[in-house]
């Protein structure tokens, strides 16, 4: 029997990677909050590898915190090790990286969560959302709770009719050994829209003392940590490292002799999964000529000894993972302490979104993570916040908040999702990203912080600061441009002694750091009386420097795109009543309903013309309006 | 998809057809100013001070002050003008030729080739057509475009789309590389050497140009190439073009400097036509119309392709001479020496040494001696030094030339980039512009190919 709960403003559902920034955010925009999970335990779970960041996915844990979330926060206070990537190219495509302790994240997520204002936290599972008319009015739990709700946020990840293989044994359930949510999806498809099938997948579980590391490569963490949150001061702990070891042709033999067992093959697995992070089994079915593939050992955490086998992903059977595990280098006496398996799941065609992640279909309801077919904890905690945020200015009747692709990697991955759709869980690269120059690591404050604070998110405190920073960002590039250095013999001395040219006639410091030979730091010889400036404003002053010439240009690319981004299209447009629109356009049109002409010329299948089309009845409809 | 009313748009706006006045169209924001640049009116007047929808006499000048053509031009000031913008129309009367040049010269100074009933679309969108023919607009635009796109289909033969295809297939592969190195740092992924991306930058630039050269050899079989008879006064050029041209067209006398203007005529060698520029006779002179002469053969040197550079071996080498030969710098050449039948005045090995990579051709231009010899030098020059080529032969459109020449530049830019050692992210941006760009005559550019052909070449999953 239905019992009433009580009213809320936000009711999220799952407390994921998705379900902490969503139901943080509501509540912290001053909004009453419930969040539900099946298992309070697994509040903000790792299920997968125990590491946040990385290409892409790092710059979106950054512009999380410019816009107040909470996950770089606790990653700085969680890691047990942290990688600056790719340091050996530049600026604009540099990743952080951090290993986690599991269990102490998913605590620390748990304890923010609860200690939040404004915020309950419940332990149900949710099996049905209520509509009215066209709008959201809450939701009703397994043990008949009704909870009234003026927004109700999803973010259900694999949980939806989740169901297990490993080998050929499959079993309805959630990740990690947790209940499966078998109801929801039926009420969803009450609602008309429209659910696919994914599958991602996991590898075996070791214990340490049962691996030989004096057989593996050491993968230290970085000498000097970088922090994830623009929150954090220096950051001094000791860090644990991973191992590297290889699979070989035993392996390799062992798999290829079991395929008729694996479930890929078998057809006993339908969902299509990621091919970023393929099991062990495709890569050697895919890639024959590979003689090895690589394996990294990954502690899950300090109070632990089970350790994460990157690179072994697998849905094998139980024993063909043992036989393989054991023929890898180091891993000969290796004890399995959890089996790898494959996960199918449904997700929401993402389409069926607005770039607010609010459902078309039904006003209120919010959708974000693993339910819009992506796949990773960044990319689930930036559509959770954004989800959060958006649920939150549509209560108060405020403008919402869409990213575009030139603001953020969120923007990029929120336009993709609901523009394009997707074929495979989504994962963020930077090569997706036109604008991968502007959209870097080290300056996601700059480019959010303001909208982090004018919603409300980022505290004036905070605010200031980062005023702060950017001004002496600006007076130090200003500064630089216009001081000059005369070719004197002593200058040209020193510029001889750094291995640059010497000068011929007068030079601003700003034209000499542009030189890949100097530096900021190397400049200060020709500068002896500047102003000690912090690091990271450093950082922002040589490249926004020495990267001049191409920061322009993208910054113009932007301009142009921003142009067509800001032709708006109203939301009541009757694309059937649009004479000239090719049939293909129409149809893609109407599913997509897109809220710009920039959007629309993303859609495949709507064609140069059929945005002049679109641009002359805008046009007309302007005039006519206009006339009246 | 440019719909951006800030760009200033120009297209020859009279159908293609040979001869007859055509019209080149600018309209936008920038009409005047870009007009201006170009136009050298007979009456001393600023463009900007012409009378609306007036015609005025004048020259369109290239950046060399070179006249391309003589033209009619008028100004039609915003918002009275079929776009409500600010419009030039450029009548000519110089032929296909002239018309492609003053276009591409306007877009040189900084207009946008309009697309396919552009022009149309913004008088409607600027509200000059009005609402009941909003259906007939479209009508004609999607028209415009059909026809633009079948013709442009036709004229992409198999070869040449499959050469922009196999150059694009290349560079794909190299942004994949860098891509995957970027985006997947653990994986096992050999590097991407900077050797092996400037590498095949250079093979692609190489294919780039070669079109360009396959496009220049259809341009030349359209247009003729243009050849230059250079020399001294009365080394006998006039006599050589004649002999050529195997009829009495210019003026032959034997005053120095009798040819005063310049002629050009066509002929015809083994299928090539050649435009052959009779100049003035190059020498320093104190008449003021044969100077005029000698600065338009200056101009015409500076243009043309291959020289006919001419010695008389009855006189001794004169500073003059020797200053011609400066002149020539590095272009294609041909030394004709010239009076054979008469007694000889200079040592051969002279001549060899005026402009060494040059071939030699004894001729006698007045007793037509030696010329069908001078003809086969001048198709084997064509052939072999210059890359002539009737195989796979290119016509690219004006737009497809552009486009394969900011290629060009954006592959530049990526080698010196390397060169300079730029972080190949920001390498990439330029090898993948030109990618995108070569994608528009083929009609495909899609990023998500990047991440597909990553996927497909690299075992990813760390």
């Amino acid at each position: 029997m239905d019992y009433n709960v009580g009213k809320y403003d936000v009711a999220v559902v799952g407390i994921g990677h998705a379900g902490c920034e969503a139901a943080l955010a509501t509540a912290r925009m001053g909004l009453k909050t419930v969040a539900f999970a099946i298992n309070l335990d697994s509040i903000a779970l790792m299920a997968c590898n125990p590491s946040i960041g990385g290409p892409g996915k790092g710059n979106m844990v950054r512009e999380i915190d410019a816009l107040g979330g909470q996950m770089a926060i606790n990653v700085d206070k969680t890691f047990i090790q942290v990688r600056m990537l790719n340091t050996k190219k530049g600026p604009a495509v540099r990743a952080l990286r951090a290993q986690l302790d599991k269990r102490a994240y998913s605590a620390a997520m748990k304890y923010t969560v609860e200690s939040q204002e404004n915020l309950d936290i419940v332990q149900e599972e949710v099996v049905k959302i209520l509509v009215e008319g066209e709008k959201v009015k809450g939701v009703v739990t397994k043990t008949g709770g009704v909870y009234e709700a003026r927004a109700v946020i999803l973010t259900t990840g694999v949980y939806l009719r989740g169901r297990i293989v490993i080998g050929d044994l499959s079993y309805s359930s959630g990740p990690s050994g947790l209940f499966p949510a078998n109801e929801l999806s039926k009420s969803l498809e009450s609602l008309g829209l429209e659910l696919g099938r994914f599958k991602t997948g996991t590898p075996p579980r070791i214990h340490k003392d049962s691996v030989d590391f004096s057989k593996m490569i050491i993968q230290p963490g970085d000498d000097v940590i970088t922090p994830f949150s623009y929150t954090s001061e220096k950051i001094q702990r000791e860090q644990v490292p991973c191992w590297l070891t290889y699979t070989n042709e035993t392996t390799h033999k062992i798999i290829a002799e079991n395929l008729h067992r694996a479930p890929l093959y078998t057809g006993e697995i339908k969902g299509v999964g990621p091919r970023y992070c393929p099991s062990v089994e495709m890569k050697i079915v895919n890639f024959k000529d590979k003689k090895s593939h690589q394996i990294f050992i990954e502690p899950e955490g300090n109070g632990t000894k089970e350790m994460y086998v990157q690179g072994l992903s697998t849905s094998l059977p139980a024993d063909v993972q043992i036989a393989m595990t054991h023929s890898v280098k180091g891993l000969e006496n290796a004890k399995i302490m959890r089996f790898g398996y494959a996960i199918e799941y449904d997700f929401v065609v993402p389409t069926q979104l607005k770039p607010t992640l609010e459902t078309k279909a039904v006003q209120g309801l919010y959708m974000a993570g693993q339910i819009n077919g992506t796949s990773g904890y960044e990319e689930a905690a930036a559509q959770g916040l954004i989800a959060g945020i958006n649920a939150a200015l549509k209560i108060k009747e405020k403008e919402p908040l869409v990213l575009s692709r030139s603001d953020a990697y969120i923007g990029v991955l929120i336009d993709d999702l609901v523009t394009k759709g997707v074929t495979e869980p989504y994962r963020i690269l930077t090569s997706r990203a036109e604008y991968r120059l502007l959209l870097r690591q080290d300056n996601a404050d700059l480019r959010l912080m303001d909208i982090g604070h004018s919603i409300g998110l980022i505290s004036d405190d905070r605010y200031e600061k980062f005023l702060k920073k950017k001004k002496s960002i600006d007076d130090e590039i200003k500064r630089l441009k216009s001081v000059k250095i005369t070719p004197t013999a002593k200058v040209n001395e020193v510029l001889t002694g750094l291995n640059t040219a010497k000068l011929n006639s007068p030079s601003t410091l700003a034209e000499l750091l542009k030189r890949p030979e100097l530096d900021y730091e190397k400049l200060k010889v020709l500068d002896e009386d500047r102003e000690q400036l912090p690091d990271d404003v450093i950082e922002q002053v040589e490249i926004a420097t020495a990267y001049e010439g191409y920061i322009e240009r993208q910054m113009s690319q932007v301009a142009q795109f921003k142009k067509m981004e800001n032709k708006k299209i109203p939301d009541d447009i009757d694309y059937d009543e649009i004479y000239g629109l090719g049939f293909e356009a129409r149809e893609k049109l109407k599913e997509v309903k897109p809220i710009s002409i920039g959007q629309a010329s993303r859609i495949s299948g709507v064609n140069p013309s059929d945005i002049t089309v679109l641009l002359i009845y805008l046009e007309t409809k302007r005039r006519k309006s206009h006339n009246e | 998809m440019k719909t951006d009313s800030c760009e200033t748009i120009a297209a020859i706006s009279t159908a293609i057809g040979e001869g007859g006045i055509g019209i080149v169209r600018i309209s936008g924001p920038r009409a005047f100013e870009i007009a201006e640049k170009i136009f050298k009116p007979r009456i001393k007047k600023s463009l900007f001070e012409f009378k609306n929808r007036t015609l005025y006499l004048g020259d369109i000048v290239d950046s060399n002050d070179e006249i391309i053509d003589e033209v009619l031009l008028a100004i039609f000031k915003a918002p009275h003008t079929y776009t409500r913008e600010d419009m030039v129309e450029i009548n000519c009367h110089g032929g296909l030729v002239a018309q492609k040049r003053i276009l591409a010269l306007v877009l040189d100074k900084g207009a946008r080739l309009a697309e396919p009933g552009e022009f149309t679309k913004r008088a409607f969108l600027n509200g000059r057509i009005d609402l009941s023919q909003a259906e007939a607009v479209i009508d004609i635009i999607r028209a415009k475009t059909d026809r633009a796109l079948a013709v442009a289909n036709r004229r992409l033969t198999g070869e040449f789309s499959e050469k922009i295809s196999r150059i694009r297939s290349n560079l794909l592969n190299v942004i994949a590389h860098i891509e995957a190195n970027i985006d997947f740092p653990e994986d096992d992924i050999p590097e991407a050497e900077p050797e092996y991306i400037s590498q095949e930058i250079n093979n692609a630039l190489k294919m780039v140009e070669d079109l360009l050269r396959s496009a220049g050899s259809g341009r030349i079989l359209r247009e003729g190439l243009s050849t230059l008879i250079l020399g001294n006064t009365n080394v006998g050029k006039s006599s050589l073009l004649n002999a050529l041209l195997q009829e009495e067209r210019a003026i032959v006398t034997d005053i120095p400097g009798t040819t005063r203007d310049i002629i050009e005529e066509y002929i015809d060698i083994q299928g090539i036509p050649i435009k052959i520029i009779d100049t003035a006779g190059i020498r320093q002179t104190t008449d003021e119309v044969e100077k005029i002469g000698i600065n338009r053969a200056m101009k015409h040197l500076q243009e043309a392709e291959l020289v006919l550079l001419m010695i008389d071996v009855s006189r001794k080498l004169t500073d003059d001479d020797k200053r011609l030969i400066e002149l020539v710098g590095d272009k294609t050449t041909i030394t004709v020496i010239n009076k054979v039948d008469l007694p000889v005045a200079v040592d051969e090995y002279e001549i060899e040494k005026l402009v060494p990579e040059a071939k030699i051709v004894k001729v006698s231009a007045l007793k037509q001696e030696g010329i069908d010899e001078l003809k086969t030098v001048i198709y084997d020059t064509i052939t072999e030094k210059m890359g002539f080529t009737d195989e796979g032969l290119i016509v690219a459109s004006e737009r497809q030339r552009r486009i394969l020449e900011e290629s060009r530049e954006f592959l530049k830019s990526a080698l010196c980039a390397m060169a300079e050692g730029v972080p190949i992210e920001m390498v990439e941006i330029d090898i993948r512009d030109a990618w995108e760009k070569l994608g528009e005559i083929t009609g495909d550019t899609v990023s998500e190919d990047i991440i597909n052909t990553i996927f497909q070449k690299f075992c990813i999953g760390k």
